[in-house]
């Protein structure tokens, strides 16, 4: 029982990592490896503004997450938008500005034990017997929240359509007078959005560390080469994969082996099926 | 208004050496072999005029040359962009390490594991090479992170502390003369490959457009994974000989300024020929090394410049001298 739920609090946490790189790739084309700065960036501005000016919880949260999707929109029109269709230069950009965000705040003073975010709510319940804590449950909740709100915003609203559009094919989306860039511009900035989400809800658990934002970025990538890059069904799926089999190595190994099951996994599959659970209109193009 | 354009044209001695085949003057033979004999020059006498502690700072960026010209022509001429080099100094490294803590004298120690690390890191690598996109730079960036793991949690190797009291290059004139050798050898190798070579034509197709190398009955994963073979190799000699260097074998082989500098120079050098790479490392290395009082703000620096190059100069410093020397530029009316 206790592995049951604690894979599945493991799962929604790999889903809230992973969603905001699946969706900037599903849409743009643009792997954003910056996606882990970005992570760590919102729990440090919320640390920030919380510790540092004295603003509520609630308040230096939702004020993190406005900055960082100012950030993540200035990232696409400044930088990324100047190196798109360059697969190379994509990387090597995203990768370089990621890089920059989290050495800066290493540099800054951004380690050890010092920077906590605290608990949204402390104490703990018991379900069938097994004890956890409010925010874990929080995250349960956000999490299938989260998903819901994306799959409406994708299926009902202009802008979601829109985004879906040029995912599946650019040019057609554009004869459509659908703005190409914009809706990447979007994609990106909600994206990133949803790597502060994620990094709000999950920082609290444990402490703001740095190397953090690289294993979620490996987590991502996990999480999105399993589940078909770019397919948000299939991110799902394997985030529900990933995060089970972590919980069983971990329960039955030893802790420091999670880490380990995320490279094998993105192994297994580029060996097995390049495409991921879900990208199967892609198939032919990875493949070579 | 008065409005200009830029005319650039080849120079007369340009155009001579290109399409004359005997070629007939010394001025002509100076242009042809110049810069390569210029660079020979340079990385002999630069040893001689510099203090010691500057000429230990030279051998490291030695070994970052080799990394970046594997990593400047595994992108730029086989189309795999490798966030790995890390892996490929790290194996290596704590290959030769292993070899030299049982016995194994130095001087088999560096070439076994240059040639051997290069098997393993193309072994690692495989499963990604049939593939295009994103996959190898994700994969080889993985690697280095998940051995730094995998050793400080298991306690292999040394674990955190890694082996100590390996053989160490004593001879710094030596040290640093090996490296420079090793890297010319490799330049001068690489560019006749890839130049000159089929093995290089097949390579060039393979990044421009790999159907078409298929629907000529070449397999290209086979190729993608000769191609990987020798960065892999420059950068395990790299590895093997830091190790040596400093008698000492750690995870900060896995460190990711193995992985980063490289991209950094070649991205700043100029990526469109493979002197370009050791330009940018002759330019980053010394300055990171001035640096180092400030910590990690130094890979905020590459950061920013490879991002800079990358989004706004992409043709690099070392094409835009090779315009200059090959071209002369005066503006026209339109």
């Amino acid at each position: 029982m206790e592995l049951i739920i604690y894979g599945l609090v493991n799962s929604i946490s790999l889903i809230l990592m992973s969603i905001g790189f699946a969706l900037a790739y599903g849409v743009s084309r643009v792997p954003n490896f910056a996606h882990g700065a970005l992570y760590i960036l919102t729990g440090y501005m919320t640390w920030v503004f919380l510790n540092q000016f004295g603003l509520p919880y609630l308040l230096s949260i939702i004020l993190a997450l406005i900055v960082i999707a100012v950030i993540g929109y200035l990232l696409y029109q400044v930088i990324l938008i100047r190196v798109r269709g360059m697969p190379i230069s994509e990387i090597i950009a995203s990768f370089g500005v990621g890089l920059a965000i989290l050495e800066f705040l290493r540099w800054t003073g951004l380690r050890g034990m010092a920077h906590m975010l605290p608990l949204f709510v402390k104490g703990r319940v018991y379900i069938f017997s097994v004890p956890i804590d409010y925010q874990r449950l929080i995250i349960i909740g956000a999490g299938i929240a989260v998903l819901t709100l994306l799959w409406m915003f994708t299926t009902y609203t202009k802008t979601g359509l829109s985004l879906k559009a040029i995912a599946q094919n650019e040019r057609a989306a554009l004869t459509l007078g659908i703005d190409s860039d914009r809706a990447a511009a979007v994609a990106v900035s909600l994206g990133a959005v949803l790597a502060g989400l994620a990094g709000v809800l999950l920082l609290p658990l444990g402490n703001i560390v740095v190397e953090t934002g690289y294993e979620v970025l490996v987590f991502a990538i996990a999480v999105s080469v399993c589940g078909g890059l770019g397919s948000w069904k299939g991110a799902v799926l394997a985030s529900l994969l990933i995060g089970f089999a972590q919980t069983l190595t971990v329960t039955y190994l030893a802790s420091h082996y999670h880490f380990v099951v995320a490279l094998l996994v993105i192994i297994v599959v580029l060996i097995a099926k390049p495409s991921g659970l879900y990208g199967k209109q892609k198939e032919l193009e990875e493949r070579v | 208004m008065q409005e200009l354009r830029k005319e650039r044209l080849d120079r007369g001695v340009k155009v001579r050496c290109d399409s004359i085949y005997a070629v007939s003057s010394l001025k002509e033979v100076m242009f042809l072999v110049g810069p390569g004999l210029a660079l020979v020059l340079i990385l002999l006498v630069l040893p001689l005029v510099v203090s010691p502690y500057w000429q230990r700072v030279l051998s490291i960026t030695g070994i970052y040359v080799l990394l970046s010209i594997g990593f400047g022509f595994l992108a730029n001429y086989v189309g795999l962009v490798c966030l790995g080099g890390a892996l490929f100094v790290g194996v290596g490294g704590y290959l030769s390490g292993i070899m030299n803590s049982v016995g194994v004298p130095m001087i088999l120690s560096i070439p076994i594991a240059a040639f051997a690390g290069a098997v393993i890191c193309t072994v690692l690598l495989l499963p990604c090479l049939p593939l295009r996109g994103v996959y190898f730079a994700i994969v080889s960036f993985v690697y280095p992170l998940l051995a730094a793991r995998l050793i400080a949690a298991t306690g292999i190797f040394g674990g955190t502390d890694g082996i100590a009291g390996l053989d160490v290059l004593t001879n710094r004139w030596f040290n640093i003369y090996l490296i420079f050798f090793v890297l010319l050898v490799a330049i001068f190798f690489m560019s006749r490959l890839v130049n000159y070579e089929d093995l290089g034509l097949v390579f060039r197709g393979v990044k421009d457009n790999e159907q078409a190398i298929i629907a000529s009955g070449i397999n290209i994963t086979w190729y993608k994974a000769q191609a990987v073979f020798i960065a892999a190799f420059l950068g395990c000699f790299g590895g093997a000989y830091l190790t040596h260097l400093y008698g000492w074998v750690g995870m900060s082989l896995f460190a990711i300024d193995f992985s980063i500098l490289p991209v950094a120079a070649t991205v700043v050098g100029g990526s469109g020929i493979l002197y370009g790479p050791l330009l940018g490392t002759f330019l980053l290395v010394p300055l990171s090394e001035m640096m180092r009082d400030y910590g990690t703000l130094r890979i905020v620096f590459y950061a920013v410049i490879l991002v800079f190059f990358v989004v706004f100069w992409t043709e690099g410093i070392m094409e835009y001298l090779r315009r200059k020397y090959e071209q002369f530029e005066h503006w026209v009316r339109v």
